[in-house]
C-alpha cells in the first residue's frame, strides 16, 4: 500500500496531517501516539509576537461541531522556534508552520524567520481566521489582498513550499484559489472555519465573548467537500482538504473530490489519539476498497 | 514519553448518589481502571462514550473521585447535555477515557491542611483523603445545596474531622462566607485546598489573602481537549496571561490566578 504524497516539494509519508489550532504545537499529543507516524503536523498559528487571544468564553459546542473564537493565542515565533520545534520529530515528520500577521510586510517578515529554520518543512499562510480584528479573514475574502499576502510570503520563503489556507466565507472559492495560485502559492489548504454564532436564550447572550466564531467539526464537512471540489478543479497546484474529517472514509471522500492530502482538526478533540488511529485505519479501508494507491482515487468523483 | 494514554474502558456501574441523587442530578460512575499509573488527587480525566457519535461532540472533564486498582470512580453533577447523556450509560457500555490530566493538589504531610469543598467540588477530596500519608493533618469544610446524602461526604467524615453547611436560601450565603473566614482564620500557617463553583473559589481566594493562608484552588472550566492544545479553557494568571486550566491547572496557587 503506497500512502506517500508529494505536495509541491513537501513530501508526506501518508496523507494525514493535523490541522493548525487543533493540535497545539504537536507535543501536547505525544503521549497519545507516535508523532513520527503522521503525514505532517501543522502547528498552532504563529505571529511575530506572542498573543493572548480573545476573552473567555471562547468555545461553544454545537450540533456535530463547535465554535471557537480563540483569537490566535500563541507563544510567538521566537518561543516556538527555541522551545517547541527542537523537541518535535521534524526529521521524520514534516512540520508546517502556520503563520498569521496583520499586513503583507509582517507576513513576509514572519516567513523569512520561519523559512530559515531547518525544522520547518513548509509554511501555511493563514488568511482566513475569522477571530481576529486586524487582517484575519479579510485577507481571505478579497482576491487582491490574498494575492498580495501570498506574494509577500513567497518572496521571503526561500525554497520552502508555501501553502495558503483558504476561507469558505467567500462567494467564489474557485476565484480565490486561482488568485493565490497566480500569486505563487505552491499548495492550497481548505477550508478554514465557517463564521457562526451560538445564542443562550436563558441569558439572552451569545455563547462566545467575541459574539461570533469559527464553526468546525463534522457539521461542516459538506461545505468543505464542495469547496475542495470547486477549488481543486480551478487550479493546477495540489490541494489539502479539511473540514469535519472524522473517519478514514472521510479522508477518501476528500481525495475523491480532488484533495491530495487532508488535515484533521476538530476530531483531535473527540479523542486525542484520533489522527494516529486514522493513519492506522486508512490502509485497511483502501484494501477493502481494492485501492492500492491514492492516485487511483484522486479527483475521480463521478458526477455525470 | 508513555504512549496510549487514551483507552476504551467498560462501565462497571452507574447510579444516582444516594436516595435523593436522581432528583438532584448527582451520580456515581464506576469505570474499569484504564491502567494509567500515578493518579495524583485533584487530577481529572476526559470521558467520552463512542456511542455519542458526533453529538455531543466533546468529551467531559470529570474529577477523579477514587482511583482504585480495579476501577476509577467519578461523582458528577448533571449540568448540561453531556453530563445528562452520561447518565444514560449502562454497565458494559464503552467509554473513551484519557487522563489522569492536570496537576493535582499539593500534599504536605507535615502541614495542617484544610479542605474546602463547594458542592460537587467535594469529589477530588475523597481521593485526596484516602491517599494522604498523614490524614490526621486533614480537616474539611463542605458547603452544599442538595442533601448531604447526594455526596460521598460520609466517606470523608469517617476519616477526618468534617463540618458541613447546607445553603438553602440566598440568605444562607453570608453565613457560609463567615464560616469559610472562621476556618481560614484558624488556619494561618497551614495549607488550604479548595474546589467548587467560581463564586465559592472567589470567597476562598479572598479569605486566604485576608488571613495569610497558603491556598490552592481547583478551577472548574469548560474544556474541549484536556491536553492543552485547543486553548478553550484558559484562565488569566496574576500577570494577565492566559494559561490553560487543563494543563497548567486545574489546581493553582490562589494568588497566581485571577477569578
Amino acid at each position: 500500500m503506497d500512502l506517500r504524497v508529494k505536495l509541491s516539494g513537501l513530501d508526506l509519508k501518508n496523507p494525514v496531517m493535523t490541522a493548525s489550532g487543533t493540535f497545539g504545537y504537536g507535543l501536547e499529543f505525544a503521549p497519545y501516539g507516535d508523532l513520527r507516524t503522521l503525514g505532517g503536523i501543522v502547528v498552532k498559528g504563529l505571529s511575530l509576537k506572542p498573543r493572548e487571544g480573545n476573552p473567555m468564553p471562547r468555545v461553544a459546542e454545537t450540533p456535530s461541531g463547535m465554535l471557537n473564537a480563540i483569537g490566535l493565542q500563541n507563544c510567538g515565533v521566537e518561543a516556538f522556534l527555541k522551545r517547541r520545534l527542537p523537541s518535535l520529530p521534524w526529521r521524520e515528520t514534516p512540520i508546517v508552520a502556520n503563520l498569521y500577521a496583520c499586513d503583507p510586510d509582517e507576513f513576509g517578515e514572519l516567513a523569512s524567520i520561519l523559512a530559515a529554520e531547518e525544522g520547518v518543512a513548509a509554511l501555511e499562510v493563514n488568511i482566513s481566521c475569522p477571530n481576529v480584528k486586524a487582517g484575519g479573514v479579510l485577507f481571505g475574502q478579497d482576491p487582491a489582498l490574498a494575492a498580495s499576502v501570498t506574494e509577500a510570503v513567497k518572496k521571503r520563503a526561500g525554497n520552502k513550499p508555501v501553502m495558503v489556507k483558504l476561507s469558505p466565507n467567500v462567494a467564489d472559492i474557485a476565484a480565490m484559489a486561482k488568485a493565490v495560485e497566480s500569486a505563487g502559492a505552491d499548495i492550497l489548504s481548505l477550508i478554514n472555519t465557517l463564521t457562526g454564532m451560538s445564542v443562550d436564550v436563558r441569558t439572552r447572550k451569545p455563547r462566545l465573548a467575541n459574539v461570533v466564531g469559527g464553526l468546525s467539526g463534522p457539521a461542516i464537512k459538506p461545505v468543505a467537500l464542495r469547496c475542495v471540489w470547486q477549488a481543486s478543479r480551478a487550479v493546477k497546484i495540489p490541494v489539502v482538504g479539511m473540514g469535519g474529517i472524522a473517519s478514514a472514509l472521510d479522508v477518501l471522500e476528500f481525495i475523491l473530490v480532488g484533495a491530495h492530502a487532508v488535515q484533521v482538526g476538530t476530531a483531535n478533540f473527540i479523542r486525542p489519539d484520533f489522527s494516529f488511529r486514522l493513519v492506522e485505519e486508512l490502509p485497511a479501508l483502501m484494501q477493502r476498497m481494492g485501492v492500492t494507491d491514492l492516485d487511483e482515487l484522486r479527483g475521480s468523483l463521478k458526477t455525470g | 514519553m508513555p504512549l496510549n494514554r487514551c483507552h476504551d474502558v467498560k462501565v462497571i456501574a452507574l447510579n444516582p448518589h444516594g436516595p435523593e441523587g436522581l432528583e438532584h442530578g448527582l451520580w456515581l460512575l464506576e469505570l474499569e481502571n484504564p491502567g494509567f499509573p500515578d493518579v495524583r488527587p485533584g487530577q481529572f480525566a476526559m470521558l467520552r462514550p463512542p456511542s455519542w457519535g458526533f453529538d455531543p461532540l466533546w468529551a467531559r472533564p470529570l474529577s477523579i473521585c477514587r482511583a482504585l486498582p480495579d476501577r476509577w470512580v467519578f461523582n458528577f453533577l448533571v449540568a448540561g447535555r453531556g453530563t445528562s447523556a452520561l447518565t444514560r450509560l449502562k454497565p458494559g457500555d464503552t467509554v473513551t477515557v484519557w487522563g489522569p490530566l492536570g496537576n493535582g493538589f499539593a500534599v504536605e504531610p507535615g502541614t495542617r491542611t484544610l479542605m474546602l469543598a463547594g458542592g460537587i467540588g467535594l469529589a477530588p477530596f475523597v481521593e485526596y483523603t484516602a491517599a494522604h500519608p498523614a490524614p490526621g493533618q486533614l480537616s474539611l469544610l463542605f458547603g452544599h445545596r442538595p442533601p448531604l446524602s447526594c455526596y460521598p461526604y460520609e466517606d470523608l467524615a469517617r476519616l477526618v474531622p468534617c463540618e458541613s453547611f447546607q445553603d438553602k436560601t440566598p440568605e444562607d450565603i453570608p453565613r457560609f462566607v463567615a464560616l469559610v473566614e472562621k476556618h481560614m482564620s484558624e488556619h494561618a500557617g497551614g495549607l488550604a485546598l479548595a474546589c467548587g463553583p467560581t463564586p465559592f473559589l472567589r470567597t476562598v481566594q479572598a479569605a486566604a489573602k485576608k488571613f495569610g493562608v497558603r491556598c490552592q484552588i481547583s478551577l472548574e472550566n469548560r474544556m474541549v481537549c484536556g491536553v492543552g492544545a485547543c486553548l478553550g479553557c484558559v484562565a488569566a494568571d496574576k500577570d494577565g496571561h492566559n494559561v490553560q486550566t487543563c494543563t497548567k491547572g486545574p489546581v493553582f496557587w490562589s494568588g497566581d490566578i485571577t477569578l
